[in-house]
């Protein structure tokens, strides 16, 4: 616990640690967010996604030096996939932040996403809470960008913006389906190359087909010559008077907090049922069953949740 | 509990050839670790800012410069100011004399890998050498 | 008709040999199932006339001097005078470097190369928080043309023709070297020698860059305009494959990546409204020598083809000397190995024959203790004698060419040009070399060769004699150069002293005439000329066109 009264105070090294523990599921940094979890709810966090090579993480670099600017503290978390063959990972979105690292009011961790598909990791949820509860205004959450559909940072973000490039062309028919849907912001980065213009005209047609009561902004920016930032962060900031003014802030925090209820107590199911090699056992036995067709699947799935989850008398089990 | 290793991969100085890094990052990506890799001109500041944020197991400084005896202790200083040389792993590489191996090892440093080392050397090095558990 | 009558008698006959060839290898395996190049390209058994079927011997090799040039840029080559023997050296301070240039000279050198250190490169003085540790490390530090005039103290330039290995900064150092010049009564038109100026390979491959592409394709055109009036005999850009392959790439992709780069300047510089016969006599080429003595002479009468093909029928070049392709070499660095150094000898003797038999303009041959440190006056002397060697003794300068006609050589050169036109192509389809760069395409595929190759040698399907296979306990070589660590001291004094001596108004006047005219499309090499003449340093000038630049960033493949 005195990890945590660190991090209550700002502690990075804390913070660094306790984002770790939460990453290797380590019981203690779960029982800190637990115990500190009153402390969260402060920060704004906005997601930021896009495909691959639209200049995310310059787009972030300079976001997070206005925000210094305006003497906010910023967490970045940057995401980036997890090969599935090594488990291994190269998280390279530091590159283009290296003049973030000395600034005290800055705090970057890059994440591998572990096998966790939809554009963030498993543990992005808990490093957003510590990052949290250490006292950053402002929490931006770098996804994979790997040009799938990123859907789950909308779980995760209070605002998700939307990174395009020019000339996406046909991309941005089959980008539709997903990702515009998301979006609560758009910018078109690299707007000094071709196509600047037919993008953002394209984008905005799509956007005026269907839209709730928030009709997304979209600008243009060159994030490498720090250009269009400032109408980028009026715009963000709009989305967020937006939700806040409507109580869609609230209503969205609500579906948050129940998606993650229901994440959270999924993997708990599956680490009861997985986590021990009786039950693993227990189930290949099954499915011995099964698969000679002397049982079927479905009513040894409810028999597996009676044996291993719920108990004979509908109590869960230890 | 199993995790992987976290190591930071960078190139302090301007030196610019940065082969050996990604040779290296890639290596060990692919013996199962994570690699925060940090690009180029870094300070030895700014590496240990990042290898703090970034809570690794190991820093991996890659130099052909010739700038090694100046600026590799001045990394692990900075690793011991902030508190964290003890759970941290040093490693070079690069062009580095034989001659100038010892001081740096006095330094702080706890390997040197000069070029032609296959990268199972260094791999197996770092899972011999990790300061904390896995 | 009897020609081809005859080729189909060759072609039974060897399917016949093959045939043959197969049934005892199956009894007796070969060494390996698979045969290929130092950069992984498949080699057959044998190569006979059947695989130059349809060659036509005008349209391919041509006669030397002559298009397509695939035989030589001269028409007798090294029989009219030998390559220009040319080491790349400098260190510490101008001081000792225009010592050990007078040394090489004295040694029978036939020009310089200065090798710059990295703030220096980078557009940094040696007070620079970024430069401590690095002064004087790889190379000479220059601040300011006080340091120039010590370079090349007693050093007559229009005797010498000097390289210079620096990029981002070109235009600086090269007025500072007209500026010497000057001071030594010699008028710019006599200069000869050649600036790297190669931004693109710095983005791809070498890393000391400093603005982003368009400025710096902007200063890389003013150079060319003004020197094609005032420098006419200066080469303005060394367009270069070496770094390319340092950082792992193939062969194909040196000579595809390289050429790439070539267009993408040519077109600049036509955009930028220069005549193409007026500054493409001025462009040369920088390849690297590797260990696979054959592929490597393909490679580089393969690049002289393909260059001339290219300026001829895509930029409809007249003049000859615009498609003729003339490169310097340098042994391949990454090929040196810390392991028996001495064994490095022999590595560069072969790769300078590759070289040389590649028909290159001028070498630099890298000492063997390389893969160490910087090379010792003694090693130097070695990496020099080897040229020598090969120039006097080996026989192989008495001949234009002499490996033509070789069944395996025209193969290779024919395949390298293949390979290397469908990467230039697939380029071009990405708008040009600083697009690919953009997209870090070039980087990826250089990345991938190099990561290929590593893992050949760990899993010993490659052997590099002394680390892989005959290993043997060595002790550490003994007397490798130091670099005096107070340089960067000595060199801060310096500038201290020169910013009390000099006339500082006229300095920052100077430099904000230059900003003014950054922001302009004026042609930039004037007044960085005035501004070095006023003792504006190095690092004041670069720091200038950074204010209206910016910096560039680099994409990074992984």
């Amino acid at each position: 616990m005195e990890l945590g009264k660190r991090l209550l105070e700002g502690d990075k090294r804390a913070a660094a640690r306790l984002i770790s523990m939460i990453e290797n599921d380590d019981p203690e940094a779960v029982a800190i967010l637990s115990a500190y979890f009153s402390h969260t709810g402060n920060a704004r966090v906005i997601g930021i996604t896009g495909p691959p090579g639209a200049g995310k993480s310059t787009l972030v670099d300079k976001l997070a030096k206005l925000l210094r600017k305006k003497d906010a503290k910023v967490g970045v978390l940057a995401v980036d996939p997890t090969s599935p063959f090594s488990g291994g990972s190269i998280l390279g979105d530091r590159i283009r932040m290296s003049d973030l690292n000395l600034d005290p009011g800055v705090f970057i961790r890059s994440m591998g996403t572990r096998g966790q598909l939809g554009g963030l990791s498993k543990s992005t949820l808990g490093a957003v809470k510590i990052l949290d509860i250490m006292g950053m205004d402002y929490i931006l959450i770098e996804t994979v960008g790997v040009g799938q559909s990123e859907v789950d940072i909308v779980k995760a973000a209070d605002s998700v913006l939307m990174v395009m490039v020019p000339g996406l062309g046909d991309d941005i028919q089959a980008l539709k389906a997903g990702i515009m849907e998301i979006g609560d912001v758009f910018v078109i980065n690299k707007a000094d190359r071709d196509g600047a213009d037919r993008t953002k005209t394209e984008i905005e047609m799509m956007l005026d087909f269907s839209h709730g009561d928030w009709r997304p902004p979209v600008s243009q920016a060159v994030a490498v010559n720090n250009i269009g930032i400032e109408e980028l962060t009026d715009n963000l900031d709009k989305h967020w008077s937006f939700m806040k003014d409507s109580g869609k802030l609230i209503e969205k925090r609500v579906n948050n907090s129940e998606l993650e209820i229901i994440d959270l107590t999924q993997s708990a199911i599956l680490k009861k049922m997985m986590g021990n090699d009786d039950n693993r056992n227990r189930i290949r036995e099954l499915a011995k069953k099964v698969a000679i067709r002397e049982r079927d699947p479905y009513s040894i799935s409810q028999m597996v949740l009676k044996e291993m989850i719920v108990g004979e008398e509908g109590g869960v089990k230890d | 509990m199993d995790r992987p290793i976290r190591v930071l991969v960078a190139k302090p100085g301007l030196d610019g050839h940065d082969r050996g890094a990604k040779v290296i990052a890639r290596a060990l990506r692919d013996a199962g670790m994570e690699v925060i890799y940090t690009g180029l001109r870094l300070t030895p500041d700014q590496i240990v800012q990042a290898a703090l944020q970034e809570d690794v197991d190991v820093v991996a400084l890659s130099i052909l410069s010739g700038a090694h005896g100046h600026l590799l202790p001045k990394v692990v200083d900075k690793l011991k100011e902030e508190g964290i040389y003890d759970e941290v792993l040093v490693l070079g590489g690069g062009v580095i004399p034989e001659d100038d191996i010892p001081e740096l090892k006095k330094a702080g440093v706890a390997e040197i890998f000069t070029p032609g080392t296959p990268t199972g050397v260094t791999i197996d090095f770092i899972k011999n050498n990790l300061k904390r558990s896995l | 008709m009897a020609g081809k009558e005859k080729m189909e008698q060759l072609k039974a006959a060897q399917q016949k040999w093959s045939e043959k060839t197969d049934e005892s290898v199956q009894k007796r395996p070969e060494r390996k199932e698979t045969f290929v190049t130092g950069s992984n390209h498949e080699v057959e058994r044998l190569y006979t006339p059947v695989d130059l079927e349809g060659m036509d011997y005008e349209e391919a090799l041509g006669f030397p001097g002559e298009y397509p040039y695939t035989r030589g840029v001269q028409p007798n080559m090294y029989r009219g005078r030998f390559w220009t023997m040319r080491q790349y050296a400098g260190f510490a301070t101008a001081e000792e470097s225009n010592k050990r240039y007078k040394y090489l000279l004295d040694q029978g050198q036939t020009g310089l190369s200065v090798a710059f250190d990295l703030p220096t490169q980078i557009g940094y003085d040696s007070d620079h928080a970024l430069s401590e540790g690095e002064v004087g490390k790889v190379g000479v530090a220059i601040d300011s043309l006080k340091d120039m005039e010590i370079l090349f103290d007693g050093i007559p330039l229009d005797q010498v023709s000097t390289s210079m290995t620096i990029n981002a900064p070109a235009s600086v150092l090269l007025a500072m070297y007209i500026a010497v010049a000057e001071k030594q009564g010699v008028s710019p038109d006599k200069l000869t020698g050649t600036i790297q100026n190669d931004i693109l390979k710095e983005y791809i491959a070498r890393g000391t860059y400093i603005f982003p592409v368009e400025p710096s394709m902007r200063l890389i055109t003013n150079i060319f305009e003004y020197c094609s009036e005032e420098t006419p005999k200066w080469n303005t850009i060394s367009i270069s494959g070496y770094h390319i392959r340092e950082a792992g790439s193939s062969a194909v992709q040196e000579v595809a990546f390289t050429l790439a780069d070539g267009i993408a300047y040519v077109e600049a510089a036509i955009k930028a409204g220069l005549e193409v016969d007026k500054f493409a006599p001025r462009l040369s080429f920088f390849f690297n020598s590797h260990n696979d003595l054959l592929e490597e002479v393909a490679k580089f009468r393969a690049a002289r083809r393909i260059w001339a093909k290219i300026m001829k029928d895509k930029f409809g070049a007249k003049n000859p000397k615009s498609m003729q392709l003339k490169f310097h070499t340098q042994t391949g660095g990454s090929t040196l190995t810390a392991q028996q150094p001495d064994n490095n000898i022999v590595r560069v003797a072969i790769q300078t024959l590759a070289a040389v038999l590649g028909g290159t303009q001028s070498l630099h041959t890298n000492s063997k203790d390389e893969a160490m440190a910087l090379p010792t006056e003694d090693s130097v002397r070695v990496a020099l004698r080897t040229q020598q060697i090969v120039a006097h003794e080996s026989g192989v300068a008495e001949t234009v060419d002499p490996l033509a006609g070789s069944y395996y050589v025209e193969s290779l050169t024919n395949e390298i040009e293949e390979k290397a036109m469908e990467y230039i192509d697939r380029i071009v389809d990405m708008g040009g070399a600083p697009s690919a760069i953009e997209k870090g395409y070039i980087q990826k595929e250089i990345m991938d060769s190099a990561y290929e190759y590593q893992k050949q040698i760990e899993s010993n399907e490659r052997i590099v004699v002394g680390v892989n296979k005959f290993q043997t306990n060595e002790q550490p070589p003994q007397g490798l150069l130091r670099v005096d660590p107070t340089v960067g001291e000595l060199q801060m004094k310096k500038i201290d002293e020169l910013k009390e001596e000099r006339d500082n108004d006229q300095v920052a006047q100077k430099l904000a005439e230059l900003k003014k005219a950054a922001q302009t499309d004026q042609n930039l090499m004037p007044l960085i000329l005035d501004a070095v003449k006023a003792y504006a340093t190095l690092g004041e000038i670069c720091g200038s066109l950074r204010d209206v630049f910016g910096e560039y960033q680099q994409t990074v493949v992984l």
